[in-house]
């Protein structure tokens, strides 16, 4: 088996819905044994490209391949609110020719096996979800997509849901997670697709993405901090924080040099530290938008 | 794998969860109840009181207790079925197909990889068995009210010919068969049970019938009043048990001959099915 094989893939997929342009043009590779992460704000058109992934909606143009060994959780469980959890997952089991075995151990991995025959209706929000990762992981999918999985979970569900994506991960395999939890990504996730109005931002490894590893400065006077970052740095590789530091895109092995040049030129060095920017930094900048207004933490 | 192998898991699946859902429990025993009450107890209670009832208005005593006889269950069978039988049997289709988008289970299911024809042809089928379910428990309660009435009336037992009873479950499987599917269409279309429900039973009981009373005015309107459902389920129930006998029996009618009504019948059946696989396949599934 190619362990780098792509497992879903989209090629300038568009969805218009009248003259609204929903997904544009996104081309976008999840590779076999991969966490991939799909980042985007609310209404960024993740969850239409994954339900054009899985055949649920037409595209308007390009295409959109998922390996048809697939379990999704998409936007929401549904089920039937008159049969218990176990039920509605033995009825799912029926359509695709799985064992009642196979229930129930997807019951026990998300932790739902002692309330099984509770009817789906007094579920919890939290249990539901849960509910519907389990449906996503019966008859042990190639590919399982899981948009949102911890939407109404709480602390300790959030924890357990990061848990078992790890899991699935160690064991190898390809998941497909949309999720507004940018740390969460951060952690899980090998590589992401930033997505923002419809268009395919950025497609790389989460290590690309956040830029590496940079120094942070704090040195006065000011402009001479600036003349000898700039000169050791690059123009492009020098970029001012808020609070009148400096970020060099330079490893953090060059900050004995850094430091030195700062002394010789006459600065005084009130910090020198190697500096990550975080996934939501990036997430933020990338999609402009300001996280109390558009994305929940 | 064949489509017939992933429509049988998907019968299985759907008998499995519509055996399970109260909905069905209350349509067909709203049925039965409806079917009782209309077939034998109303009738039942103007025999023994000895007034007329509004059913069986201008009819004697014998004439009544002979309707309640075994020889009689066919019709008696059959006379609901036009109208409360066709409007519940639409219901419960419209429920099947239409919760299907409203609880976000066909999302659920086409999610997982199913295929969508083989998912809805299974649903079709499991409705289909709720259908013939229905006939036979409905048969057979009306045969056995039926011998307790003869027997507490100190009647002989003239069994109905197995002829008349296999015309009578035929009849009955098409007209139910089709207003089932003929739901199952309209809860596909609108991609939900409220308005399935609605537009399907105001069809049924208001829009056909004042469509037959405008035919008798306008020639054209008579003639689109013969191909529609209600008309045809009506006349082939009619043709059968006869409208004479049927007089007062809502939706029981004599408009066309039996044949013609079976076949326009047999037609919505199978266009209905189509129709619903063309919407499944070709829609989005939000």
């Amino acid at each position: 088996m190619n362990t780098n094989a792509p497992v879903a893939t989209t090629e300038n997929l568009t969805k218009v819905y009248g003259d609204r342009v929903a997904v544009d043009k996104v081309t976008m590779t999840v590779r076999r044994g991969e966490v991939y992460g799909f980042l985007g704000p609310n209404g960024a058109g993740k969850t239409t490209t994954l339900r054009m992934l899985l055949g649920l909606i037409r595209p308007t143009s390009g295409t959109a391949y998922a390996d048809p060994s697939v379990g999704a959780l998409i936007e929401g469980p549904g089920f039937h609110p008159y049969l218990s959890g176990r039920a509605n997952l033995r009825v799912l089991a029926r359509h695709r020719g799985l064992t009642d075995a196979e229930v129930e151990r997807v019951l026990g991995r998300v932790d739902l096996a002692g309330r099984g025959d509770d009817k789906f209706k007094g579920y919890s929000l939290g249990m539901k979800q849960r509910l519907g990762v389990a449906a996503a992981l019966m008859g042990d999918p190639e590919l399982i997509v899981l948009d949102e999985p911890t939407n109404g979970l709480d602390p300790a569900g959030m924890a357990d849901m990061r848990a078992l994506v790890v899991d699935l991960a160690r064991e190898g395999r390809t998941v497909l997670l949309s999720s507004h939890l940018l740390a969460e990504v951060q952690e899980i996730c090998h590589r992401v697709g930033v997505i923002n109005d419809g268009r395919l931002l950025r497609e790389s490894t989460v290590a690309e993405l956040r830029g590496g590893v940079s120094l942070r400065i704090r040195a006065t006077p000011e402009p001479e901090a600036l003349a000898v970052a700039m000169r050791l740095a690059g123009d492009d590789g020098v970029r001012r924080e808020s609070d009148g530091a400096l970020l060099l895109s330079l490893p953090a092995e060059r900050a004995p040099d850094v430091a030195r040049a700062l002394v010789a030129a006459g600065a005084d060095v009130h910090e020198i530290t190697a500096a990550e920017r975080s996934l939501e930094e990036v997430f933020f900048e990338m999609t402009s938008t300001h996280p109390h207004q558009e994305v929940p933490a | 794998m064949s489509t017939l192998t992933a429509t049988t898991r998907s019968t299985r699946a759907e008998l499995m969860r519509l055996r399970a859902w109260p909905a069905v429990w209350i349509t067909l025993g709203a049925w039965l109840l409806l079917s009782i009450m209309f077939g034998y107890l109303f009738t039942y209670l103007s025999y023994t009181s000895g007034d007329a009832s509004f059913a069986d208005e201008g009819t004697t005593q014998a004439e009544q207790l002979a309707r309640m006889l075994p020889d009689a269950v066919p019709d008696v069978f059959l006379q609901g079925m036009p109208m409360f039988g066709g409007a519940l049997m639409m219901v419960l289709g419209a429920l099947v197909a239409g919760n299907g988008y409203g609880w976000g289970t066909w999302k659920t299911l086409f999610a997982q990889g199913v295929r969508r024809t083989p998912a809805l042809l299974g649903s079709v089928t499991a409705l289909t068995a709720v259908v013939l379910t229905t006939l036979v428990v409905t048969l057979g309660l009306d045969l056995g009210i039926s011998l307790i009435i003869t027997a507490s009336e100190n009647q002989d037992v003239v069994m109905p010919s197995f002829g008349s009873v296999t015309e009578a479950f035929g009849a009955g499987f098409l007209v139910l068969e089709m207003w089932a599917l003929l739901g199952f269409l309209l809860g596909t279309l609108a991609r939900g049970p409220a308005l399935s429900v609605g537009l399907g039973l105001v069809w049924a009981l208001v829009v056909e019938n004042l469509l037959r009373g405008v035919g008798q005015l306008l020639g054209w309107v008579e003639s689109l009043t013969e191909v529609l459902p209600g008309t045809s389920a009506g006349s082939l129930i009619g043709g059968i048990v006869g409208v004479g006998a049927g007089d007062g029996t809502p939706g029981v009618l004599d408009t066309v001959p039996v044949g013609r009504a079976a076949i326009t019948v047999a037609v919505y059946l199978v266009l209905a099915v189509a129709g619903s696989v063309l919407l499944v396949r070709r829609r989005d599934v939000a």
